[in-house]
């Protein structure tokens, strides 16, 4: 028994052996050959410390700068854009405030205006109306002068008419009496 | 030579075997992702903050899945 | 090995990918050969420089396109690196910053055609792991001297488990470069053999009639393995910061 295992042992080793040989060739795993764990390790290290240094004196630095000065640019824009709000609203108010003066001041300016017409109107209407009674007056004047002037002439051409007819009818007509005639008769 | 042989299927078989491993990481992958979406429908506004855990225990769950893929390419490759 | 070959004459050889070879002929791999790691390692470099460097050249306040990218980039870490270890971590910045980019300018690189990539090797990922556990650890112990220690006492847990805890979380510690780095070469590592596996499917129709079938599917395959490629480079990467932010706020605050 012991035997046949030794035996066996020495053919596996064989086996193994061989298949190490075969390995090297094509199959077997490279991540385990320990032949090339130096070359890798030492151009890993290589390659870190290239990265490392260039990352770290170059790039970072440059990458945080330029979002720091993103970061910065953008807090005072935002600041400016904060200002020029808050200068706008200023604006927006001095102007609304100016809108309600200049509103006001319009219906003053409206207000007095009206009064002053106001006036003009009621001191035109005033003069008009003296000016139309004083017409009216004169006119009433004239209407009575002119009825006075009427009978007056309509008794003298009466007294004409009348001296005339007596005259006509061969009378002589006394003055006296005529005019005491037309007198009562327009007396009526 | 019977020796190489049954050491040879022992080898695949032994390989087989080992990948069994995988479907045990594939449910440990899935229950992590899960149970992370479940929790995720619940209460979305906590999940941004704990994707970082979630791969953390992804990683892990895989890890030993990716162990027993190494156990049987060791026994097809290296043994 | 076995499946190397195919009887019907597919060969698969996913593996064959994260094969280092020298860039100017030999076999000989020595520690300074320049080799394809060299290679892309180099165009990560020059990525990275050209993203950050030329593209922040303009230093304008409305960024162009490649600076918002950067700038972008900066941030995503930097709330990382706030958030998760605090404020005073900040002084680590540029170095978790450094392993941010290395590693997701490596994955996508890496998702290019005929690409090496460099971080599905455990090689160069366990180093990035260890020199954050050795930094984490230093660190530990240099802000908080023997206080760093109460990190595995937990006192928030009953005395008599105390002791069981502190190992578990002793050990749990010392995992932690292994874990976190053999997830991020994992995850490459396991994308991209997959990838090449559907590929080598693909030229089954050149062989047979089941072909027909198997040929669109593998392509289809092919295509949403690399989607989830893309989205597993990010968060890999991803993963890998915030881990080490876990990790720098263990050192700076201990005391959970």
């Amino acid at each position: 028994m012991a035997n046949t295992t030794t035996e066996a042992a020495s053919e596996a080793a064989g086996h193994a052996a061989e298949a190490a040989g075969h390995a090297a060739e094509s199959a077997g795993m490279p991540q385990l050959n320990f032949d090339h764990f130096p070359n890798q390790i030492f151009w890993l290290v290589v390659a870190l410390i290239v990265i490392y240094f260039i990352l770290s004196r170059i790039a970072l630095p440059r990458i945080g700068g330029i979002i720091a000065d993103r970061q910065s640019t953008i807090t005072n824009d935002l600041a400016a854009a904060e200002d020029l709000k808050a200068k706008a609203e200023e604006a927006e108010k001095a102007y609304n405030q100016a809108l309600i003066d200049a509103r006001a001041e319009a219906n003053k300016i409206v207000a007095e205006a009206r009064a002053d017409i106001q006036k003009d109107l009621d001191k035109a209407t005033a003069k008009a109306d003296a000016e139309i009674a004083a017409k009216a007056a004169e006119s009433a004047k004239r209407i009575e002068e002119i009825r006075a002037n009427a009978a007056k002439d309509v008794a003298e051409v009466a007294k004409s008419a009348a001296g005339d007819i007596v005259a006509a009818f061969g009378a002589k007509a006394d003055a006296k009496t005529v005019t005491a005639a037309i007198t009562e008769r327009l007396k009526g | 030579m019977e020796l190489a042989a049954a050491a040879a299927l022992g080898k695949f078989i032994g390989a087989g075997l080992a990948c069994i491993g995988m479907g045990g990481s594939a449910m440990g992958v899935g229950n992590v992702a899960g149970n992370f979406l479940a929790g995720a429908l619940r209460n979305p506004s906590a999940a941004a903050g704990q994707t970082a855990t979630l791969f953390i225990g992804i990683a892990f769950a895989e890890a030993l899945g990716i162990f027993s893929f190494l156990v049987a390419l060791l026994l097809m490759f290296a043994v | 090995m076995a499946t190397a070959e195919q009887s019907e004459g597919l060969t698969f050889h996913p593996m064959d990918q994260f094969i280092v070879k020298p860039l100017f002929g030999g076999d000989a791999v020595g520690m300074l050969t320049p080799t394809n790691v060299t290679l892309w390692m180099a165009l990560t470099v020059l990525a990275i420089t050209a993203l950050f460097v030329l593209g922040t050249r303009g230093r304008a306040i409305i960024p162009s396109r490649m600076q918002s990218v950067a700038e972008l980039a900066y941030g995503f870490v930097h709330k990382m690196v706030e958030d998760v270890a605090g404020k005073d971590a900040l002084k680590f910045f540029p170095y978790i910053f450094t392993l941010f980019c290395f590693i997701v300018f490596s994955n996508f690189l890496g998702l290019l055609p005929k690409a090496f990539t460099t971080t599905s090797h455990i090689a160069v990922t366990a180093v990035m792991a260890v020199a954050v556990f050795l930094t984490v650890t230093i660190v530990g112990f240099v802000k908080n001297g023997a206080g760093f220690l109460s990190l595995f006492w937990v006192s928030s847990a009953p005395l008599a488990l105390r002791p069981v805890l502190a190992l578990i979380e002793i050990i749990s510690y010392f995992v932690r470069p292994v874990s976190h780095s053999i997830r991020l070469a994992g995850n490459m590592m396991a994308g991209h053999a997959v990838i090449k596996v559907f590929a080598a499917f693909a030229p089954l129709i050149l062989l047979s009639g089941i072909g027909v079938v198997v040929t669109p599917l593998s392509i289809l395959a092919i295509t949403a393995m690399y989607g989830l490629e893309i989205l597993v480079a990010f968060i890999q990467a991803y993963v890998f910061t915030i881990l080490t932010c876990v990790y720098l706020k263990d050192a700076l605050h201990p005391h959970h």
